[in-house]
């Protein structure tokens, strides 16, 4: 015997507009929440431990403030510049379009004809897709933030995020995900069409590089290189590192947008090579310089994790695991050989972990890219090792972002310089940005 | 009266504390320093960068006593606070010249 008349209609009524795989539906849920975990607390822990005590909360404040205005800008018009669909030419291959303007199409709404509608986004509702890639919108400008820490203008910081995200994280997340130019299997030039799978060009090298140039044009800190500087609170930047770790599993696995067998795939290559990461960084400090550190393990980790960002859907478990231990030679060897060597302050080394790491996995994808776990053309080979040229679209892809996002950043932060200026006045840069920009200190003992 | 100041390792508070304790002395101020003598500093290493930290955390014990009392003090610092390895600290003993104990206006040993 089946429910009451009234009930089983009010069911179908219900269950009309639901359609689409909860289980997916909610793995992209808790996903969403995870990644936006990765800025605050995070980011913020992982960054506020690595400042002076006078600058703990001025980053704190950036990541959370990048939380904020960031997420408004997506709902107004960042999602429909990034995933509008664009109009039918080149044009829409750069950019996408004004669909999605004020959430609408984005979320539920009533029409005359079909009645009650849930916009979708392939197998998800496109409000969760939304709220997924908004996200990534939070952190990638966030991670910029430790290249200019503890110097630059409040002020010029939330303008120049705006812009970036506007005119660099955009456009870029179009090309890549959004159907343009960059999209393997979307771009009308095969040869551009590479494989990013959660983020290794569009997060890493592009909030990366542009932390490199931001740290070139603002300068070095008063005193670097002649005052010593260390962190002031490891146990916060532990307690952000293995947080960044933990919610970069929604970053990763969930950016299969569905809880199947890719996002497994995904989430535990995540894992491993994460692990290799922070396996290598504080073996290689242990053999040269005779301890391991804990910030050595904790960089290590984030290495492996930004490395395998663009691959973690495409490689099997034992590349992903190289890449790691990869990752944790390579960024050490630019975080200590090449920031002494050309002298340049990039305060929490954003250029040498998501710059270095992210050029480092999107390049390394084009070797080990296998269609085993996701056959993405069909049964092509796509690495090399299976004999594919998935490599050359992977270095282009690479040489285009990291062009596009200097270009970008240098000319924003040059007009922001006239304009607003970027850098505190010396006496403040000494005081510290908590008092001199938030009139707060982190830290109050009576 | 003589006041008795010493820096010794933090894990020989409670040992200091005690046999102080033993030898009648009711009364003592602890505060955190850090500073370097013989022992130096040390390094440490964050990101490859290695920066020189000359000053060592220790901690600071100052005791006022009559001065009958002084040497006794001393020697029972020394011998509990001791461990023949560099870095031990020291004792400084100096002239007191007025205590007063606030809440009664006691003033000279009186306020000990």
């Amino acid at each position: 015997m089946g429910p009451p008349p009234e009930i089983a209609a009010q069911e179908a009524a219900e269950a009309k507009p639901v359609d689409f795989n909860r289980g997916d539906h909610a793995w992209m849920l808790v996903s969403c929440a995870l990644v936006l975990l990765m800025t605050g607390p995070g980011l913020a822990m992982f960054y506020g431990g690595l400042v002076r005590k006078k600058n703990v909360l001025s980053v704190m404040m950036q990541c959370i403030y990048l939380m904020a205005i960031m997420t408004l800008i997506w709902a107004i018009y960042g999602y429909s510049l990034a995933f509008g669909p664009g109009p039918d030419n080149f044009l829409g291959e750069l950019i996408g379009d004004g669909s999605y303007l004020f959430m609408q199409n984005v979320q539920t709404y009533i029409d005359s004809k079909q009645g009650f509608v849930v916009p979708m986004a392939g197998d998800i509702p496109r409000l969760t897709h939304m709220l997924f890639q908004g996200m990534f919108f939070i952190i990638t400008p966030a991670l910029i933030v430790g290249a200019f820490a503890e110097r630059m203008k409040f002020k010029a910081m939330v303008l120049f995020m705006v812009i970036w995200g506007t005119v660099v994280y955009c456009p870029l997340a179009h090309w890549v995900w959004g159907g343009g130019l960059l999209q393997a299997g979307e771009s009308p030039w095969p040869i551009l069409g590479a494989l990013d799978f959660a983020g290794g060009t569009v997060v890493h090298i592009s909030s990366g590089i542009s932390a490199l140039v931001c740290a070139v044009l603002i300068g070095k800190r008063l005193g670097y290189g002649s005052e010593p500087m260390p962190p002031h609170n490891l146990t916060y930047t532990c307690i952000g590192a293995c947080l960044l770790w933990f919610g970069w599993f929604g970053f990763n696995a969930g950016s299969a947008l569905a809880a199947d067998g890719i996002a497994a795939s995904a989430f535990a290559a995540t894992h491993f090579s994460a692990a290799a990461g922070a396996f290598a960084w504080a073996t290689i400090e242990w053999t040269l310089r005779g301890k391991p550190t804990v910030l050595g393990a904790c960089s290590g980790a984030v290495a492996g994790l930004v490395c395998i960002t663009p691959a973690a859907g495409h490689v099997h478990m034992m590349p992903a695991v190289l890449m790691g231990l990869l990752a944790g030679i390579f960024c050490y060897c630019a975080c200590t050989t090449l920031k002494n060597r050309f002298g340049y302050d990039d305060s929490l080394d954003v250029f040498g972990i998501h710059g270095v790491g992210g050029t480092l996995g999107a390049i390394l994808t084009g070797v080990f890219a296998t269609r085993e776990v996701w056959d993405i053309h069909n049964g092509q080979p796509l690495g090399l090792i299976e004999g594919g040229t998935q490599m050359i679209p992977q270095i282009l892809a690479v040489l285009i972002t990291w062009g596009y996002a200097i270009v970008c950043t240098y000319i924003i932060l040059k007009l922001l310089d006239a304009v607003v200026g970027l850098r505190v006045e010396q006496q403040e840069e000494i005081q510290g940005l908590d008092l001199s920009q938030h009139g707060e200190e982190g830290y109050i003992f009576l | 009266m003589k006041k008795v100041e010493a820096v010794i390792r933090h894990f020989k508070l409670e040992d200091v504390k005690n046999a102080l304790t033993e030898q009648g002395i009711h009364g003592m101020t602890v505060t955190e320093v850090r500073g370097f003598g013989r022992q130096k500093g040390h390094t440490e290493m964050y990101r490859g960068t290695e920066y020189a930290v000359d000053f060592v955390p220790k901690v600071k014990i100052e005791v006022v006593v009559a001065d009958a009392l002084a040497q006794r003090v001393v020697d029972t610092i020394i011998r509990s606070a001791q461990t023949g390895q560099i870095g031990d600290g020291k004792v400084f003993v100096s002239d007191l010249s007025e205590v007063v104990r606030i809440r009664t206006g006691e003033t000279g040993e009186d306020a000990l």
